[in-house]
């Protein structure tokens, strides 16, 4: 037997029509493209600012904004800096965001398994409500809610009243909120107390579980747990029930917790909207499952309830969560269409700041930077989750 | 003893099987079935009994469709409140056209007509040929000498006062045509294996994906003008399209490298080894296939970018639904924004619901090749 020849050496070929060269080539011709581009806007930019008088640099943010901010979580002054009121802005963005993605979170997962429902009735009226919710922009959705929030409401003097101490009228919703008293320490103390207890619980469940084979209710006793502990805190703080409730007077109504009609439709619209795209997502994930597995736990005997949590819901998450993670950042970046119905967000914010100051190119910066931030960070929180729920493969 | 002859006996035959088609059992397949379903179809049958009459009765009975404002603030009163289509039937040209001058609103009717037209015969795949790019050239070409005007003895008319459906329509389509070019592009950027090319690409999707479309149209608006030189200004129009071109190819260019990824790497395997170079392997293997796989989510995309142009409002362009707010400044018919804005709802709907079952339609026909059954 003949011995293996060697590998022929490796040399690289820089000859005109080998691919190291041309590869090199066009990425250096890509990357002086780009350069020279940007480097011609920049010099033109510059130019045109030095003509205009325009003054660039981000010494705006610590001198005083001058105008107010109709609603915040901050409290906000007129005589404070920019930067407060980007800040103001940005919590305004989350406080609409937050709530916005746990709303349509619970709404889509609801519309999307009844979808799936075996009544025709109920499939039929979540297939429409998906269809048009969809197909109409949501810019016009949120002139629509506006609309019917402020216009077709009554007045305040004449305010809905569903429950004692909610007033429901154009200027917004009051409710009642309780007073913080310190004894509420107490009640606090129980809750935590409740938790270690419930995950303590579920510790020992689990042990037990693995030792024996037998499982042991989990969530009752939990959540059991947490409430008994809380009230026993409440309890043991003097049972503290100051509310504070709004009350009517003679143009308004003062006192509660509130918020505007601004918030409201925001909160509706981006709800709304968002829960069609994730009711379709839900759909599409448990569809995914195949009939098999139903047709398996069927056979094992489980019960509906526990085919679905245990079957088909761990596999359809796998599927469901990756589009759902794009559809909260999609109803983050949405959240922006606020400043069309004049709620104080961040892009609300940065335009009156930019319209006052001048300074366009920091303030659409700014934008851009938070946005990016907050993309960012969810898509960086859900692929960590995600990871969780893979395949687990050997 | 002799064996008995063994005799068959005929056994009475089964009772047949309980229908399954039909309407009763259809009826208690879909709403009877357990007594959950019971319930769920009681609770919904008792709220169409309440919802429906009284929408109804707004909607038709109660409704005023001429365009006389007295009638409508007259049903708008009554205890049995009346909706006011009155304000479509006379606003529908403000809608429809904005403030293009209004005894040339026959032009941009025709150009629309025209791109709508365009749009369809590109809908019918035995279209698909190279004549429907010298079709969609000459279009664009009419549309606009139609809008724009002074040529052929039209009025010119300033791009300012475009508006309404003709400019959803153009913004959409033409960001569109550009977007996707670029789109396939920068996916193949991505995918490339020269790591400065497949940078810009990546800092490109990524930065444009993180931000709204708002604030990208912003800086379109505000931050453009800064960056030509000095002396040169560039029309709103052409620059809210160039904001809204790079953000759809964003989003394009994510949803063709899906498809990209999606291909067996075989396929491009067996293009070299018949000695194909990159841009035939490219655009003879890889491309017609990987696009066929992602029609549903481009077809999203589109309909997605065709609602997002309804953003240009905010940066003072009167698209269809700027144009209604525009129409509804009217103090006498602001009251019955509502049946307008349903009116435009409708329109919106519409355009992006056929679309969507058009997608629905091209898969299942681009994929007669490759479903089993």
């Amino acid at each position: 037997m003949k011995p293996a020849r060697p590998a022929p050496p490796k040399k690289r070929d820089w000859s005109w029509r080998s691919q190291a060269l041309r590869s090199v080539l066009y990425q250096v011709l890509a990357l002086a493209l780009v350069f020279s581009a940007g480097y011609y806007l920049l010099g033109n930019t510059l130019e045109n600012m030095r003509l205009r008088g325009i003054k660039s640099g981000f010494d705006f943010i610590t001198q005083p904004a001058g105008f107010g901010i109709g609603e915040s979580i901050i409290p906000f002054d007129s005589a404070e800096s920019y930067g407060k009121a980007f800040a103001v802005g940005l919590s305004n963005t989350l406080r609409v965001a937050v709530v916005g993605i746990v709303l349509a979170t619970l709404l889509g997962t609801l519309i999307g398994i009844g979808r799936l429902s075996r009544n025709v009735l109920l499939r039929s009226l979540c297939g429409a409500y998906v269809e048009f919710f969809r197909n109409v922009p949501l810019l016009l959705q949120l002139f629509i809610w506006y609309f019917i929030l402020t216009e077709t409401l009554p007045t305040i003097e004449e305010a809905l009243r569903p429950l004692p101490g909610v007033f429901f009228s154009k200027n917004g919703l009051q409710f009642p909120v309780p007073v913080w008293a310190d004894s509420h320490i107490f009640t606090l103390a129980g809750f935590g107390l409740g938790l270690l207890g419930a995950w303590w619980w579920g510790r020992q469940t689990r042990q037990h579980f693995e030792a024996t084979g037998r499982s042991r209710p989990v969530w009752l006793p939990g959540l059991l747990l947490v409430m008994g502990m809380g009230l026993l805190g409440w309890l043991a703080g003097g049972s503290p029930a100051a509310l504070d409730i709004p009350e009517k007077s003679e143009l308004n109504v003062v006192g509660g917790g509130s918020v505007t009609p601004e918030y409201m439709t925001v909160l509706v619209g981006l709800t709304i909207y968002t829960a069609a795209y994730i009711a379709e997502i839900v759909r599409g994930g448990i569809q995914a499952v195949p009939f098999g597995q139903h047709e398996a736990s069927a056979a094992l005997g489980l019960s509906r309830g526990k085919e679905v949590r245990l079957v088909l819901l761990p596999q359809a998450l796998r599927v469901i969560i990756p589009p759902v993670t794009s559809q909260y950042l999609n109803l983050t970046k949405n959240s922006s269409l606020a400043v069309a119905v004049g709620y104080p967000d961040l892009v609300s914010i940065s335009t009156t700041s930019l319209n006052q100051t001048g300074r366009a190119i920091e303030c659409i910066a700014l934008i851009m930077a938070c946005y990016l931030t907050l993309s960012l960070l969810t898509s960086w929180y859900m692929n960590a989750y995600n990871r969780r729920s893979l395949l687990k493969e050997r | 003893m002799p064996q008995q002859p063994y005799v068959f006996q005929t056994v009475a035959s089964r009772p047949p099987p309980r229908p399954v088609g039909g309407l009763l059992p259809w009826v208690k397949r879909n709403l009877l079935d357990g007594w959950t379903n019971v319930l769920i179809t009681l609770l919904l049958i008792a709220l169409l009994v309440l919802a429906l009459p009284p929408i109804v009765q707004w909607g038709v009975l109660n409704a005023v469709f001429g365009p006389d404002n007295a009638a409508c603030r007259a049903a708008a009163a009554a205890t049995n409140t009346g909706a006011c289509w009155g304000v479509v039937a006379e606003k529908y040209r403000l809608i429809f056209f904005g403030r293009y001058p209004y005894e040339q609103q026959w032009r941009p009717m025709v150009a629309c007509a025209l791109m709508i037209g365009a749009i369809a015969a590109s809908c019918y795949r035995p279209f698909w040929r190279g004549w429907l790019i010298g079709l969609w050239a000459l279009v664009l070409g009419a549309f606009f000498i139609l809008m724009m005007g002074g040529r052929f003895g039209l009025v010119p008319v300033e791009t300012s006062r475009w508006g309404g459906f003709p400019l959803t329509v153009m913004l959409s389509t033409v960001s569109l045509l550009i977007a996707f070019p670029l789109a396939i592009l920068v996916a193949l950027g991505r995918q490339s294996k020269m790591a400065g090319i497949r940078t810009i690409c990546v800092l490109y999707v990524e930065l444009i994906r993180g931000v709204p479309l708002i604030s990208v149209l912003f800086m379109a608006s505000f931050m453009l003008p800064l960056f030509m030189p000095q002396g040169t200004t560039i029309d709103v129009l052409v620059r809210v399209l160039i904001g809204m071109t790079l953000f759809t190819a964003a989003y394009l260019a994510e949803v063709v490298r899906g498809g990209l990824q999606a291909l067996p790497k075989g396929q491009i395997e067996a293009a070299q080894s018949l000695g194909l170079g990159y841009w035939q392997t490219t655009f003879k293997v890889v491309l017609p296939q990987a696009l066929r796989l992602v029609v549903p989510a481009t077809m999203n995309t589109f309909i997605g970018a065709f609602k997002d142009t309804s953003l240009v409002t905010i940066v003072s362009l009167y698209d269809l639904t700027g144009a209604l707010q525009l129409a509804l400044g009217d103090a006498d018919w602001r009251k019955f924004f509502f049946e307008g804005q349903l009116f435009v709802a409708a329109i919106y709907f519409v355009f992006c619901y056929a679309m969507s079952r058009y997608s629905l339609w091209i898969e299942r026909h681009l994929n007669t090749g490759t479903r089993r059954q």
